[in-house]
Formats: C-alpha cells, structure tokens, sequence
C-alpha cells in the first residue's frame, strides 16, 4: 500500500502547531518573568542575559513537553501501526489520517510522540536523582569539612572509592536483571531515601529547639510526608497507592543517585572548608551555637551559589547518564520511549534509514545545552555580586 | 615527597582491594552465578545439573576463600571426581594447574575467561593494547585542538572569538558520545559517505577512513571542557601584574601571550587533561560498541553481558588503576610545574 506524505514546510508548521500548548505556556510564564524580572531576584537576573534567556527557555521547553506530553503527542508512543513501519517523515497514516510527523521506527511507532513522552521520563528521573544526591553529599559533606579528622578521611576514602569507579561498570553491575531478585536496590533504597528524613528533621530540631509550637508542627510535617514517600518508594506499600514507582525504575533511580552524590560530597566538602573559617562562623561558635545549627543554618545557605550552579549541570550529567543507560540497555524496558532506548534502537540501523535517529539525538543534546547554558549565566550572575 | 608518593600508592592498593572485593560480591550473587551457569551449559539444563555444575567448578566454595584464590594468598584447587579421586583442570581451555598452587593477580595470573574460552591475559591486554592505539590518536587530536581554542578565547576576554568558542565548547560538553557518535555517522558516513561508520576493520589497520569517527566522537566531548579550563586559566593569568608589566615593556601582544602568558596557563588544564581519563573510560565503552571496535570497552561489555567474573575482575582492575594511577600523575604533575605548591 502506498503511503501519502505532507511536504517537509508542512511538516514543520505540523510540529509547530502540535506544541501549541507548550507555546502558550511558555509565552505565559517568559512574559511574567521578564515583566517581573526586577523582582524575582536570582531567577529575574538570568533575564539580563541572552544566554540565560537561552537556557531558561530551552528547560522550560522541555519541562511544559513533558508535563503536557499527552496533548503535544498525536500518537500513542508504544502503539504500533504495521503500515507505518520504516514510514519517512511526513507520512500519513491511513487509518485514523493523523500524521507521523517524524516518520515511523522499525516497530512502527510514531518517533514524534515517542520523542515527547520520552522527556516525560527524564524530567522525572533526571531531576529527582540530582535532588536525591543533593541530600545525601550536603548531609555527609558538611560534618566531613566542619569536624576534619577521622570522620573526614573516612568519608573522603568512600567517596573516592565510587569515583574511582568508571561509571559504565558500575551501572553493568548494579543495573542488571538479575539483581532485582536480591535484597541490594532496596536497601540501597532503604539507605539514601532516609537521607532528606534526617535532613529536615535536623535542619528544623536545629533551628526551632526552644520554639515547641513551630518545632513539633515541622518535625511531624517531615516525618509524615517523609514517612508516606519512603514507604511508596522503598517498600511499594502507600496506603493511598499514589506513589508507585516500578521495580526497575528503582534501581536505575539508586544507582544514578549513587554515581552522582560523591561528586556533591566532594564539592560541599570544599566549600566548608572555605567557609568554616570566616567570620560569622567563628561568631557563631562564641555565641554557643551547636555544630549542626553552623553547619545548616551558618555555612550552607553561604553555599548555595555553586552548589546551585552544581546542581544545574548535574541534572544535565544526569541526563546522560540516563541515555547512557538506555543506550546500553540497562534497566529500561526494551520499549521504553526515553531518548537513549530510541538512540540505542536507531543507531543500529543507520546504515539504512536515518530519520528515527535525529530527533532524540538532539532532543537530548538540547535538553542538555540549555541546563549548561543555565549553569553558566547563573554562574555569571553570582560572580557579579 | 617519597614519603607522600608512598602513602598515595599505599592509598591506592587499598583503594583497588576494596573495590575488586566490591566487584567479585555483585558478580558473584546468586542470580549472576545462575546466568553464568546457564550460559556455560547446554540448553534446557535441569537446576540440578545447573548446581552441579557450579559445585563442579568451584564456584560454591567460601566466598574469601575464592577471593583469596583469585588474589593468589590462596590456593587454586583442581577438580576432583568423588568416583575415582583423580585430579583434572578446572577449565580445559585456560590451562589451569592439576594440583594445589598458587596462582591469583599476585603471581601474575589474571584467571580463565568463560566467555571467549581462553585466559584473561590473552583477551585483556591485545584488547587494551588496540584500546591504546585508539586513545593516542584521541589525545592527539584533543589536546592541540582544546589548547588552541582555550588560549584564543580567553586571551581577550569578552571579545567576538571569546563568546563564539565559548558557546561552542559549552554546545559539546552538552554532547554526550553516542549522540555525537550518531550524527557524525549520519553526516559523514550516510550523507556524504566520506567515512565508514564502523571501526571493525581499524584492528587490522588503522586508516583515515575507518578510524576517523571514533576519534572524532571520542574527542569532541573532551575538546569543550578542556578549553573552558584553558580559557578560565587564561583569563585570569591575562589579569595579572607580570602581564600588564610585560605589556608597558613594550612586548607585542604576540609575544607576551606566547612567552608570558602560555607557560603559566597551561598548568591547570594539565589537571583536567589527566582527570579526563576516567571520563575517557566510559566514552570508549560506548565508542567501541558504537563503532564495533575490538579494544578494551568492547571487551568490558561483553564480560558484563555474560557476567564472565574473571575477565570484569580484570578489567575493572584495569580501569580502577588507569583512574587512580591519573590521579596520582596529575597531583605529582602539578606539582612539579607549579613551583608554588609543594607536596605535603
């Protein structure tokens, strides 16, 4: 049967329009913010730039993709159409005369809406892991560079530990099928998850020790919401059965997480070594201060310009290490729709159709830039001060 | 200065113990050693045979005591039939010893590979060997390339050249391998047909055509962030007094980039070009399998897809000391050529 194809200007305005969405919230919250730029301190100074303007759209892009992936997709990503196998952008498919804008894969699924719901996935995983691994290098790198010594050089000799390990051999080992069957992901499950408990419950026992009213609203607060997602995550036992998260899911999740938070460590490590020694620290300490209030309430929020500039480009390493997994097969399902699979998927077969490759190659790759081009202008922005 | 290399090196060799141990536990968990036993028998073997097999082996031993094997503190043991009582190998294909003896990593023997049925050393070291030849021509190309770009960007800054290299080594290092891997093939191997998309022939010979892509996309990724270091060196040497007073000399601008300036910027990306090799690790992974070239990656994927326990042993041994062995080169490096830092 032949198929019918639209013209490649036709494709174009297809895309254009299918994205409407996206568009309308973007041209809502772009607008907003460079009205109001003035105001929004840190975020509102990105907007002096080009290149934070860049960035900041770029992520935004993605971030309204993913969140209204199931109105920008025509097509549903893991239905397969045999008349559209192979189809070359622009196809129309005969049955329903929807468009497969991007074409067709091998199996015959729409690339485009492949391509969409894939940055579901990494908008999820990417910025979850990162803020996971944010929690666990703060939490063990700010006694580490306050307190020195032994603890110091325990934590230092782990950290290096995992660094040392290239980080492909670490996701063949931890991201096989066969380790589902043992205990590991979920203790190491068990493990980091516990970190943002012990945070916030330090963070607020800290700061409202002589304030009882405030202090047992927030401890309960923590430990209840912290409890409900730690039970749903760890043991798949929510109650209320919204928080779910598949097996596999969770093991890609626990190694990314342990990848990336010795690279925190090691950064928040130095820069409390730098600014144990200034002033408000030492005034502090004469004040009787207790270590863990300095550490949380003293030097971290004096940290927090690198530490988000850090956070920034892990969330792009992140997403690659997604891809990289995906790329290699580990963990995903085969027919998962994130960009690694389908590069994994398109890369074998380049030698004779090109189409299915391109669009998550660059939807990846620009997901990336725009963090970078974000890590850096707000780099920027912070050296101005 | 000894007394610090040897604590580094003490460092190190608990460091490789630590994380070998680490590696021979997850390949050596049940459902591995199940994959393993499946993988080495026949089709539709019963779970008997499949314990049988494992038990045969040796592979249910005590866990330290086959650590211990494998280090060479302990003795490898042959098979011994419960019939008759006679010795025979352990593995046919390896040559492996018919009585007691010790033979781990410390005496040189890196054990029998499953997989390819052959030792480890007659697999790894061809396989790193290839891998090297591939990692010269990167380094190669990298470093002059990333130097270059780096030193002109940040020799004036904020100048037209500045932002233009700038936003492109920020495009790369949003690159990752197998995205670049993939549009350079489509580019140049689909469109313009200039070279081949696969490196396998490169193990016979290394030509223009069949090894130009991997370098590239090998390189690329490494060529962003060296430059943004060389560029962030260079910048701030630029400011300095000894610049400014070589400048009022009466010194061409030439002239004090390349005898004043270049000398002492080039320090810091020496660092990064030596922590680059971790990274490097994971991109040869993924460009030898892209590109199906026979070299170290290669080898490391196909013992993680057949959990063949020797072979990952030996390779993440490998790797673990190329990245430990870099680190410890760039901190002696930097120091050696940064007269300021000394050695505690």
């Amino acid at each position: 049967m032949q198929l019918e194809f639209i013209s490649g200007f036709q494709i174009f305005l297809g895309v254009l329009a299918r994205f409407w969405p996206v568009w309308a919230a973007l041209a809502v919250v772009l607008g907003a913010s460079f009205i109001y730029r003035k105001r929004l301190g840190l975020y509102g100074q990105l907007f002096d730039s080009g290149v934070g303007i860049a960035g900041v759209t770029i992520c935004l892009f993605w971030l309204f993709t993913a969140i209204f992936a199931s109105t920008v997709a025509p097509f549903d990503p893991l239905a397969q159409i045999p008349a559209m196998k192979d189809a070359l952008p622009g196809a129309i498919e005969p049955a329903s005369h929807g468009v497969y804008l991007f074409g067709g894969d091998k199996l015959a699924r729409d690339i485009f809406s492949r391509m969409v719901y894939g940055s579901q996935i990494v908008l999820i995983i990417a910025p979850a892991a990162t803020g996971f691994a944010l929690m666990v290098g703060v939490t063990l790198g700010l006694p580490a560079g306050y307190y020195g010594g032994k603890i110091d050089t325990l934590l230092s000799f782990l950290a290096n530990l995992v660094l040392a390990f290239p980080v492909i051999l670490l996701f063949y080992l931890l991201v096989t099928p066969g380790i589902m069957d043992t205990p590991i992901p979920y203790a190491m499950a068990g493990l980091f998850f516990l970190f943002p408990i012990v945070f916030f419950c330090v963070l607020f026992w800290t700061r409202f020790k002589t304030r009882p009213e405030r202090l047992y609203v927030l401890l309960g607060l923590t430990l209840v919401i912290g409890g409900w997602v730690y039970a749903g995550l760890v043991f798949d036992a929510d109650p209320l059965k919204i928080i779910h998260i598949d097996p596999n899911q969770l093991n890609i999740f626990v190694a990314v997480v342990f990848a990336s938070s010795p690279g925190v460590f090691r950064i928040v490590r130095g820069l409390v070594m730098d600014i144990k020694t200034r002033d408000y620290v030492a005034a502090a300490q004469t004040r009787g201060e207790s270590p863990w209030y300095i550490m949380l309430w003293e030097i971290l929020p004096n940290a927090r310009g690198p530490l988000i500039v850090d956070a920034c480009l892990r969330i792009g390493y992140t997403t690659i290490l997604l891809g990289t997994l995906g790329y290699f097969g580990l963990g995903l399902a085969p027919e998962s729709p994130d960009w690694g699979t389908a590069i994994k998927d398109a890369s074998r077969l380049l030698r004779s159709f090109v189409h299915p490759a391109l669009p998550p190659t660059i939807a990846l790759m620009s997901f990336v830039l725009g963090l970078n081009l974000l890590a850096d202008s707000l780099r920027e922005q912070s050296l101005k001060d | 200065m000894l007394s610090f290399v040897a604590r580094r090196l003490g460092t190190m060799a608990l460091t490789m113990l630590c994380l070998t141990l680490v590696v021979f536990f997850l390949v050596n968990l049940e459902p591995n050693l199940k994959k393993l036993a499946i993988s080495q028998t026949e089709m539709h073997t019963s779970a008997e045979q499949l314990e049988s097999w494992l038990v045969k082996h040796g592979y249910r031993q005590n866990f330290f005591v086959r650590y211990g094997q494998w280090l060479g503190i302990m003795p490898k043991e042959p098979i011994i039939d419960p019939a008759t009582g006679k010795a025979s190998q352990r593995f046919t294909f390896c040559n492996d010893p018919v009585e007691k003896t010790y033979a781990g990593i410390l005496q040189g023997d890196f054990g029998c590979s499953t997989k390819f049925k052959a030792t480890v050393s007659s697999k790894l070291f061809p396989a790193l060997g290839a891998t090297g030849i591939l990692m010269f021509w990167v380094l190669a190309t990298m470093v002059p390339i990333s130097l270059v770009i780096g030193i002109l960007a940040g020799m004036r800054e904020g100048s037209r050249t500045d932002r233009t290299l700038s936003a492109a080594s920020i495009a790369t290092t949003a690159t990752p391998e197998y995205v670049s891997g993939v549009i350079f093939t489509v580019i140049f191997a689909s469109w313009l047909g200039w070279l081949n998309g696969s490196a396998a022939s490169a193990s016979q010979g290394v030509t223009f055509y069949n090894f130009t892509l991997p370098v590239m996309t090998l390189a690329i990724y490494g060529i962003g962030y060296i430059a943004r270091m060389t560029r962030a060196s260079m910048v701030e040497v630029m400011t300095q007094q000894y610049i400014r007073t070589a400048r009022l000399k009466g010194l061409s601008f030439g002239g004090v980039v390349v005898k004043h300036a270049l000398r002492n910027a080039l320090i810091a990306p020496f660092t990064v070009i030596m922590l680059q090799f971790p990274w490097l690790l994971t991109g040869v992974v993924i460009v030898e399998v892209m590109f199906r070239y026979q070299g170290f990656g290669y080898t490391l994927v196909e013992a993680a897809g057949n959990n063949d326990i020797d072979l990952l042993l030996g390779c993440s041994l490998v790797s673990v000391f190329i990245v430990l062995i870099t680190q410890l080169i760039s901190d002696l490096g930097y120091a050696y050529l940064n007269p300021r830092i000394r050695v505690q």
